[in-house]
């Protein structure tokens, strides 16, 4: 049975200007233990998947579909039972790390917090579990800085604090959301590093959110590219950066340049995101298109199987994007 | 460069096509203004609040400052609100007809709240704007001086200045005006100071805006969304505060009226039987006072919608 | 020899910072945000500058146009020190030298319409120009920078980001200036965005003969649209040479960190790349280390590293570093010791 299985997932949101439909039907299951990126660009429906799956939507939000995860349904459910699997099963770490700290608590507190409500340990238990894990994340000089206030750490280690307090409870699966993104690429470079050595300590899986492919093309087993709240292409990772299915994945990967090679013009996807507010019919993806058909802003192909392991969602054939 | 005569064609007609008409930010904030209930009634209360208060005098034959004999001293038994006599509102204690008087006297407390209300948002906008952009020593100074208007107590001077100069519009007028802009000199300046560490002011500033265009075309116009709010509800505010002095018998000497002194009369002839003529100035005291707060409040969420 | 459009010499901005709850007599401590920085730009040329964040490549480019107080020399082409200007005389350069914000949305004033925004720098340089002409003018570039002229009446936040910040390129380019200043001028936006505004930035380069200073924290972006590059740490140089030199051969240590921490979109690469750990946190800029400001750091660094700081080697490919050299060389070096 898969550690996490979503089905059909829809995140809505009511605003003042009509409906935002900002998740459209996302099918998808990861494995113990299994990596999974889930790559998109600003308004793609990637972090609020993130958060319908924990729980966390806005209060205008509302999500339908069925979330199981460790085959306990958890979409929608109580309080409760949403509480006891983000205090133990799930952790997830955020872009900013310094909105999501309290700054006006210690990290000490912030963290023993979790130990000492759900775990029900002692003071001196949870102090040393503490330390314990701040040392995993690379922290040096663990006990001593452990009292300070999350101001008095940098960037960096505001992020690696973040990443012990995900772990603490030994959670099953780690959701990272753009990790990496307000931080420096040296530093970029030591987090991903650092999580992916955690991967393999703790065996937990990961879903790595993020908009830089390079990123995931170093960290994750599998990528799911996301448009307009759709799932536009999923595969293992090497093939698809070897060889893009998807005509959005193609106009990713060209439109990047990179240090490792010489560039000529840029590729550039012409247009500009869709406008999530408009019900989608079709291909979100269509308007910008190069190999835009008629029938593609009428409907879109669902998602299948074209080689092993290798899924798209397309009006048209591999074999003829040339 | 040179274009070929297709390209040129092509981009006169781009140049030549019709302007698409833009929506601006007040636009966005008058739609949703016009779709908050409780702001719109507000705001209808308000004007039919001012139009009776400027057209009262028209419409009853009576006038503000002259009695009916006939009737003083005999309110509770003669003076009953009628439609026939004349008398909407009741007559009071001392023959003055209520419904003249409760409107000449909302008249002046607005008068008071409005006058109040634009000193500071003059005053005080330009003074934090100047305060905020310029910055450094001249901030420092600027903000001392009112920290330091701001600690003398303010209620006490202005009781103090009635009694030494006598009481008069004029004198209230001064009173409230040196005081109303300084919490709204305070706001702006805090306002200015995060918007001066936008871009679209370095951008100016880049381009070689001067600083006195840079304050009225920059930060002016995004000040006035926070200034607006303020200062509608700064206005029952100035009201409450010149109806409190009113009701202490230090507001404008009759037969010069406000809200206040008529609600001081009314409660102070209540003894007598009959509550006529505290009622008419109390209810419109207290509709205005609510009109104000939910437009203030519309006004708020409005201009600064977070939700969004 | 056709002279430098703009030299730079031994450029320094110090702040001087009064923590909260201080007396005014007590003294400032002093946080030299860029401390002394050379460079030469040639009329037409675009030189890229990376750096961490706090590396002072944000406050070096805000000094040229004297928008924070700065010692040493910025020199024009017709010889004039632009930092020794008074603001009023600076006026007359200001419109041959424009900048591009980071942020699209946040740099337009949201209650003026496009073509207000637009116009602000033309109606300011030239105010004898009719209505007619300027906006004429502002339809002409808003067409040239891929936008519909018809939208000239539109607000700001109607756009997307990727047009906002085209908005902001037709704002610096509307005065037709000889320097273009970007400040992480594609760093808020989607990566397809992203190309999109590097290839307009390019051709309106190319068409306009514009010379350009282009400030990121991305490495490969910087590599694609630059001539010359330079790194930039805590405020000072540490290597300059063409975009092609110092990416495919850095010689100094901190380049070399820097390349090697950026991800790379190919697994297979990705997998292969040897990092190059940098030790600790960026020291602080108030309290910068003695000698090399990298040596806290460095892989390289002795105690010569401590005493005297290394200068920039005169040349086309300059290194400030007292032992210099290729990766793999110092790596063999390594393994033998």
């Amino acid at each position: 049975m898969a550690l996490l299985d979503i089905k059909d997932l829809r995140v809505q949101f009511r605003t003042n200007d009509g409906v935002v439909n900002a998740v459209n039907g996302i099918t998808l299951s990861l494995e113990r233990g299994g990596a999974l990126g889930i790559v998109g660009e600003s308004g793609s429906g990637k972090s609020q998947l993130a958060f319908a799956v924990m729980g966390l939507l806005a209060k205008n939000g509302r999500a339908t579909g069925s979330v199981s995860f460790d085959g306990q349904e958890i979409l929608n459910a109580p309080p409760s039972v949403i509480n006891r699997v983000r205090a133990n099963k799930i952790g997830m770490i955020f872009q900013d790390p310094m909105t999501s700290l309290n700054s006006y608590m210690r990290v000490s507190d912030q963290m023993m917090e979790v130990l000492l409500h759900h775990k029900g340990m002692s003071k001196d238990q949870a102090a040393k579990e503490c330390v314990r894990m701040l040392d995993a994340v690379k922290i040096p000089d663990a006990a001593g800085r452990f009292r300070l206030y999350p101001h008095e750490f940098s960037g960096g280690m505001r992020q690696r604090v973040m990443i012990a307090m995900a772990l603490l409870c030994k959670p099953d699966l780690l959701i990272a959301d753009e990790p990496t993104t307000a931080l420096d690429v040296t530093v970029q470079a030591q987090i991903m590093q650092l999580l992916g050595d955690l991967r393999h300590d703790f065996g937990m899986a990961t879903i790595l959110i993020t908009h830089d492919l390079g990123v995931v093309a170093g960290f994750c087993d599998e990528v799911m590219v996301m448009y307009g709240g759709q799932v536009m292409e999923k595969s293992p990772v090497d093939p698809v950066f070897a060889a893009p299915s998807h005509p959005y994945t193609r106009g990713l990967l060209h439109a990047l340049p990179r240090v490792d090679q010489e560039g000529e013009e840029l590729a550039s996807i012409p247009g500009t995101p869709p406008n999530m507010m408009r019900a989608p019919k079709g291909c979100p993806f269509a308007p910008r298109c190069e190999f835009e058909i008629d029938r593609c802003t009428v409907a879109l192909d669902p998602l299948t199987e074209f080689a092993p392991g290798r899924f798209r969602a397309c009006n048209r054939p591999v074999e003829e994007l040339a | 460069m040179v274009l070929s005569s297709i390209d040129m064609s092509a981009l006169a007609e781009r140049l030549a096509a019709d302007e698409v008409k833009g929506r601006s930010l007040w636009a966005d904030a008058r739609s949703r203004f016009i779709r908050n209930k409780a702001a719109v009634g507000g705001l209808i209360l308000l004007i039919v609040i001012t139009l009776y208060a400027l057209a009262a005098a028209h419409v009853s034959p009576y006038a503000y400052d002259t009695a009916d004999f006939m009737i003083m001293g005999h309110a509770a038994e003669l003076g009953a609100p009628s439609w026939e006599s004349g008398h909407y509102f009741g007559v009071d204690n001392d023959g003055f007809d209520v419904f003249v008087r409760t409107a000449f006297g909302t008249r002046i407390s607005l008068f008071v709240g409005i006058v109040g209300s634009a000193i500071a948002v003059i005053v005080g906008t330009l003074y934090g704007a100047t305060a905020g952009y310029v910055g450094g020593r001249t901030d420092q100074i600027m903000m001392r001086i009112v920290d330091i208007l701001l600690a003398i107590p303010y209620m006490f001077v202005l009781i103090l200045l009635l009694v030494m100069f006598g009481r008069s519009l004029f004198m209230l007028f001064v009173g409230i005006g040196l005081l109303s802009w300084l919490s709204m000199a305070r706001i702006v300046r805090g306002q200015t100071l995060s918007l001066k560490n936008k871009e679209f002011i370095q951008a100016a500033q880049a381009a070689g805006v001067p600083a006195w265009k840079i304050i009225l075309r920059h930060i002016v116009p995004n000040l006035l969304g926070i200034v607006a709010v303020y200062a509608t509800l700064l206005v029952p505010d100035m009201i409450l505060t010149e109806s409190f002095i009113s009701f202490l018998g230090l507001g404008p000497a009759p037969p010069v009226t406000s809200l206040g002194a008529l609600i001081a009369e009314g409660a102070g002839t209540m003894r007598y039987g009959y509550l006529w003529s505290l009622n008419a100035p109390l209810a419109f005291f207290v509709l205005t006072q609510f009109a104000f707060f939910f437009v203030g409040d519309g006004l708020r969420d409005a201009l600064d919608p977070k939700d969004r | 020899m056709t002279i430098p459009l703009l030299k730079v010499e031994d450029l320094r901005v110090t702040f001087q910072i009064s923590r909260e709850g201080d007396m005014p007599w007590t003294k400032p401590l002093q946080l030299h945000a860029v401390g002394g920085v050379s460079f030469e730009l040639m009329p037409g040329e675009t030189l890229g500058i990376v750096g961490e964040s706090g590396c002072g490549k944000s406050t070096l480019a805000r000094a040229i146009i004297q928008m924070v107080p700065a010692t040493g020399r910025a020199v024009w082409e017709d010889g004039v020190d632009l930092l020794s200007l008074s603001s009023r005389e600076m006026l007359k350069y200001r419109s041959d030298i424009q900048m591009v914000f980071q942020d699209p949305l946040a740099s337009l004033n949201p209650r003026m319409t496009v073509g207000q925004i637009i116009a602000e720098p033309l109606t300011t340089h030239h105010p004898g120009l009719s209505k007619d002409e300027v906006k004429l003018r502002v339809k002409a570039m808003m067409d040239k920078v891929g936008l519909l002229p018809n939208q000239i009446n539109r607000y700001p936040h109607e756009f997307s980001g990727g047009q906002c910040q085209r908005i902001g390129i037709a704002r610096a380019l509307i005065v037709e200036p000889k320097l273009l200043i970007c400040d992480e001028p594609v760093s808020a936006l989607d990566v397809s965005i992203q190309a999109q505004v590097i290839n307009l930035l390019m051709k309106l380069q190319r068409e306009l003969g514009l010379a350009m200073i282009f400030i990121a924290h991305d490495l490969s972006v910087v590599k694609h649209i630059s001539d010359r590059v330079m790194v930039l740490y805590l405020g000072r140089t540490m290597e300059v040479a063409t975009s092609g030199d110092l990416y495919s051969a850095p010689q100094h240590p901190y380049t070399q960190a820097l390349l090697s921490a950026v991800p790379i979109p190919d697994p297979a690469a990705e997998r292969a790349k040897r990092m190059i750990p940098l030790e600790g946190d960026l020291p602080s800029p108030l309290r910068p280390p003695s000698g090399c400001v990298f040596r806290t750091r460095c892989p390289r660094a002795e105690a010569r590293c401590a005493a005297d700081a290394p200068r920039l080697n005169p040349g086309d490919h300059q290194v400030a570093c007292h032992f210099p050299g290729p990766l793999a060389e110092f790596r063999k070096a390594m393994e033998e010791a």
